[in-house]
Order: C-alpha cells, then sequence, then structure tokens
C-alpha cells in the first residue's frame, strides 16, 4: 500500500520506553513489528495512532494498555492485564492471557485464542473481551458495561457483583459468583454472539448454544433494613 | 511486592552452569524487590555425614578463623572446614543437623545461621540481585537446583536476618511472595509449643510450621496442605526440601507465578520476563499454577 510506513523495533536494541517513544512518533497506517519481546512490560502503551502492531513473542504485563486506536497483534502469550482501560482499537493475543485481561477497558476489542487466568474483564466499563478458550476464577468480577464471550469453560464466581456487562460462556461454569445469574437469550444476544464469534474468528463457537450470565442486580442498592440488624 | 524465582535441573551437564542461570533470573526480579536479596542453592559437594553450616557475619571484617577454632575446641571434631564468601562463610563439618545450630549459637550468639544440611548454602543480604549476588559470587556455583527472592519489604525490617530464603530445617528452604494476615497468632501457636523463631518475618511463620509439619512426619505436600489451612493472606510460596521443589498459591492467587518446564529444567518465577532468558524456554511448556494447587517436582 502506497504511503505506509514499515518499521521493525527491536527489544533487544531498545528500552521499552523507546519502543513506546518510537511507537508515539509514527504516521497513521505505519505498520510496525516489534521483535524479541522476551516478556517485557509496557509494550505498546498509550498510543493513539492508528498503527497495525505485531509484537512477535511472548510479552509481559500491561501489552496494548491505555491504547486509543492501534491494532496491536501478539504472536505468544501476554502477562497481567492485557488492553488494561483499552480505549478503542482491537488487540489479538495468539497464545495465553494472565490475569486481569482487558481490565477496565472502556472500549475496543480484546481476542485471546488461547486461555486467559483470574479476573478476566475486572471491572470493564464497555470494551468487548473473546476469549477462545477457558478463563480462571473471578472473570467478570464487578464489570460495568461492554461484552465478554468465553468460547471455553469459567472456573469458580464468575461475574460477582456485576453491573451492566454480559458475559456469554459456551462452556460450563464451575460457579456464578454474588448476584450473577443465568439469563434466558434473547434474538439480540444471539445476533450479538454470532457477530462477535465471526469478529474474533471463533469458529467453535455457536451463538445459539451459549449461557448468558447478568447482574441479577440484587446489589444495586444497600438495604438498610435487611435482616434488621442495624 | 516482591520477586521469587526457582530453577531445578533435570540435566546434569547443567548443574555447573546453575548459578550462572538464576543470576539474571534475580536481576530481572530486583524490579519487583529491591531493598534485599536471598538465594538458596542446593548441590553436592561434601563427603557423606558431612554438613554445611552457611553462617553469616556480625560484622565485616570478623574472625572466622578463631571462630572454627573455638568451635573445633568446643565440638571436639577436627577438622572443620570454613568456605569464605564475602563477609560471611560456610562451615563443612560432620557435626549433625541434630545439634549443630545450637552448638554455633553457644560459639557466638551474634553469628547468625542462614541455612544447613547436606546440599543447601544460603546467601542472603539488603540490597538489589546485582550487588547481593555479586558479593557472594552467585554466579559462578553449580548445584541441582536453587532458589531465591527479590524483596520489597511490608510487614517487617529492612534487615539481612529479615530477608528470605528462611532455611530453618535441613536442606528446606522458603521463599514467599505476598503477606500473612494471621501470622501473629500462628507463631503465638508455635511459640507455646516450643518453636524458637529468629525473626518477627511472617515468612519465617510458614518456614517453621512447614518445618515442625515435616519433622512430625509429613511430606512437604500435606505440609503445605496444611498452610492453606492454618494461614490467611497472600501467598505464593516457593519451598525446596533436598531433591524437591514445591509450589503452591492461596486461592485468590492474586500474586503471579509462572512455571516454564522443559526437558533439561523446571523454571519458576513471578514473571516470565525473568525466565525469558533460559536455554531453550521458548519451547518450553509455560504455565500459571492454579489457585489452591500444590505443584511438586522431586526426584
Amino acid at each position: 500500500m502506497a504511503g505506509v510506513t514499515a518499521v521493525e523495533l527491536s527489544c533487544a536494541e531498545l528500552s521499552v520506553r523507546e519502543v513506546n517513544a518510537a511507537l508515539r512518533e509514527l504516521p497513521d497506517g505505519s505498520a510496525v513489528r516489534i521483535t524479541e519481546p522476551r516478556g517485557r512490560h509496557n509494550l505498546a502503551v498509550g498510543l493513539t495512532g492508528r498503527l497495525d502492531i505485531t509484537i512477535e513473542g511472548n510479552a509481559g504485563y500491561f501489552v496494548a494498555g491505555l491504547c486509543d486506536g492501534p491494532n496491536v497483534d501478539v504472536e505468544g502469550f501476554v502477562g497481567w492485564s492485557v488492553g488494561e482501560n483499552l480505549m478503542s482499537g482491537t488487540v489479538r493475543v495468539r497464545g495465553n492471557a494472565s490475569e486481569c485481561a482487558g481490565a477496565s477497558a472502556r472500549g475496543g476489542l480484546i481476542v485471546i485464542d488461547g486461555d486467559a487466568s483470574s479476573r478476566a474483564g475486572i471491572s470493564l466499563k464497555g470494551g468487548t473481551i473473546a476469549i477462545a478458550g477457558d478463563v480462571g476464577h473471578m472473570s467478570g468480577f464487578m464489570a460495568q458495561a461492554g461484552t465478554i464471550l468465553i468460547g471455553g469453560d469459567a472456573a469458580d464466581s464468575l461475574g460477582d457483583s456485576l453491573y451492566e456487562a454480559v458475559i456469554y460462556v459456551g462452556g460450563k461454569v464451575r460457579s456464578l459468583g454474588a448476584d450473577a445469574r443465568v439469563e434466558e437469550l434473547g434474538a439480540g444476544d444471539v445476533t450479538r454472539v454470532r457477530e462477535l464469534a465471526v469478529a474474533a474468528g471463533f469458529g467453535h463457537v455457536s451463538a445459539e448454544d451459549v449461557t448468558k450470565i447478568a447482574s441479577a442486580r440484587h446489589l444495586y442498592n444497600f438495604d438498610a433494613l435487611k435482616d434488621q440488624k442495624y | 511486592m516482591c520477586g521469587i524465582a526457582g530453577l531445578r535441573l533435570k540435566n546434569p551437564d547443567l548443574y555447573p552452569r546453575l548459578g550462572q542461570l538464576v543470576v539474571p533470573m534475580l536481576d530481572v526480579l530486583a524490579s519487583r524487590g529491591p531493598d534485599s536479596t536471598g538465594v538458596a542453592v542446593y548441590r553436592h559437594d561434601v563427603p557423606p555425614g558431612e554438613q554445611k553450616y552457611s553462617l553469616c557475619a556480625p560484622a565485616p571484617g570478623y574472625d572466622w578463623a578463631g571462630y572454627v577454632s573455638r568451635l573445633e575446641a568446643a565440638a571436639g571434631v577436627v577438622p572443620v572446614a570454613f568456605r569464605p564468601r564475602g563477609r560471611d562463610g560456610v562451615i563443612v563439618t560432620s557435626i549433625g543437623p541434630d545439634r549443630g545450630p545450637e552448638l554455633l549459637a553457644g560459639i557466638d550468639p551474634s553469628v547468625r545461621l542462614f541455612g544447613y544440611g547436606a546440599a543447601i548454602e544460603v546467601y542472603k543480604d539488603v540490597g538489589p540481585a546485582a550487588k547481593v549476588c555479586a558479593q557472594y559470587g552467585v554466579a559462578d556455583m553449580g548445584g541441582y537446583q536453587a532458589i531465591g527472592h527479590t524483596r520489597m519489604a511490608t510487614e517487617s525490617a529492612v534487615t539481612t536476618e529479615h530477608s528470605h530464603p528462611f532455611a530453618v530445617a535441613p536442606d528446606l528452604a522458603l521463599v514467599h511472595n505476598g503477606s500473612f494476615s494471621n501470622y501473629a497468632s500462628v507463631r503465638r501457636r508455635l511459640a507455646a509449643e516450643g518453636v524458637r523463631f529468629d525473626t518477627d518475618n511472617d515468612s519465617e511463620v510458614a518456614a517453621r510450621y512447614i518445618a515442625r509439619e515435616m519433622a512430625a512426619g509429613a511430606d512437604l505436600t500435606d505440609a503445605l496442605r496444611g498452610v492453606m489451612k492454618v494461614f490467611d493472606g497472600f501467598f505464593t510460596l516457593l519451598v525446596a526440601v533436598g531433591a524437591s521443589l514445591a509450589i503452591v498459591r492461596d486461592s485468590f492467587a492474586c500474586k503471579p507465578m509462572v512455571v516454564a518446564e522443559t526437558a533439561d529444567y523446571v523454571a519458576v518465577a513471578s514473571e516470565y520476563v525473568a525466565l525469558a532468558d533460559l536455554p531453550g524456554v521458548d519451547k518450553a511448556e509455560v504455565f500459571e499454577p492454579m489457585p489452591e494447587e500444590i505443584y511438586t517436582w522431586q526426584a
């Protein structure tokens, strides 16, 4: 494509700060390869440019956190809090993700091709997270808005203290958290899951067969008269 | 925070490189714990029946020759070999672990015993990993396994004694990332049963608890199951006992841990970035230990 800048940034030669500074200088439309990430933290964070970034290997904590624009593709696994506070753009992880994937994400799409560890989508604030495999305990904890699609199974306490976020699970749920409940799938849910499965490339998720988890809304207001003990 | 790391070599060809592989792991983890560093190195380098006692000097320039001659006179065991390591050093002797600690304390109570057994050597001090590892020459040490710790103190003082590992029984060492909330109660109970403590550190209580359970006949897995029942708080623990290595995380698994296993080694660390320089780690099976599950590796 004419006018596209192709750039390679090696973590063996540059510090994380230098990599992120270089990314910030690039014009929209640039394609960037970050090589030898070797588990480094904070790669490709806080970017607003329309960049296509490929991280060639395993990365550490907060990959693509705070981003508002770029597409980030990690060809490996990631540590804690991938796409934390994401505003827009997409983040794709080809391997597994550690804890707190997509924590507090306000927008954008985070796709995990493998499993995500505990607390995936904690405090989600409007973003979308699609996980092909399983998730660990306390996933969706206090999620306020947005969507989480789990292709595999969910461990204990899924959706504890949910607000308005909705969770769809293709596999089994070991247990629900406080104030989370199973709701019936509506036509809108099926459409939403189908579109999301297509966007994420999840051929194994059948939109009609997922379980929908949402808030029972019993924790929304503190009931001072409850049990009359105060 | 705190960082923890462990490396257990399956391939004996790698034994001479143990220290060389472990030091960079701890150096990376200094970002999680810059105030103190410690490492327990396991190697079979003394004849059967001999023990190693890792001793810490009360001050630089300590008269180790005098200490050794007083020990020889008191124990009636000759010879006692002393291997200096920086300010500190390791005594090699046939004095058994049943009477060694008490005998050593009687020679000079200001000399601290940081670990003892047939295989273990413990080195720890305040300071970041690069400094502490250099002062003891850890990179040049061979061995079959090592566990280490980089500390960011949250509940007790930053001193050499408060640093990890806590090696409180023969060939047993523990490093801890997290904080126990009920350790004062557990310590009171153990103290009432006659267990003595060197520090007011929370992690030492867990090490003493495991040592007591194992002395009473429990295996390492049983002892760690007991830790989960008895202790409240946050913990990712890495424990080495002789030829065994074990890890366990509390039910919330708030404190991180990544394991990489190949045909040549098992490596564990708080963050993958600490494993990234290990040979062949890109082909390793890498996983996060599940909460409340005990993982052990043994010969």
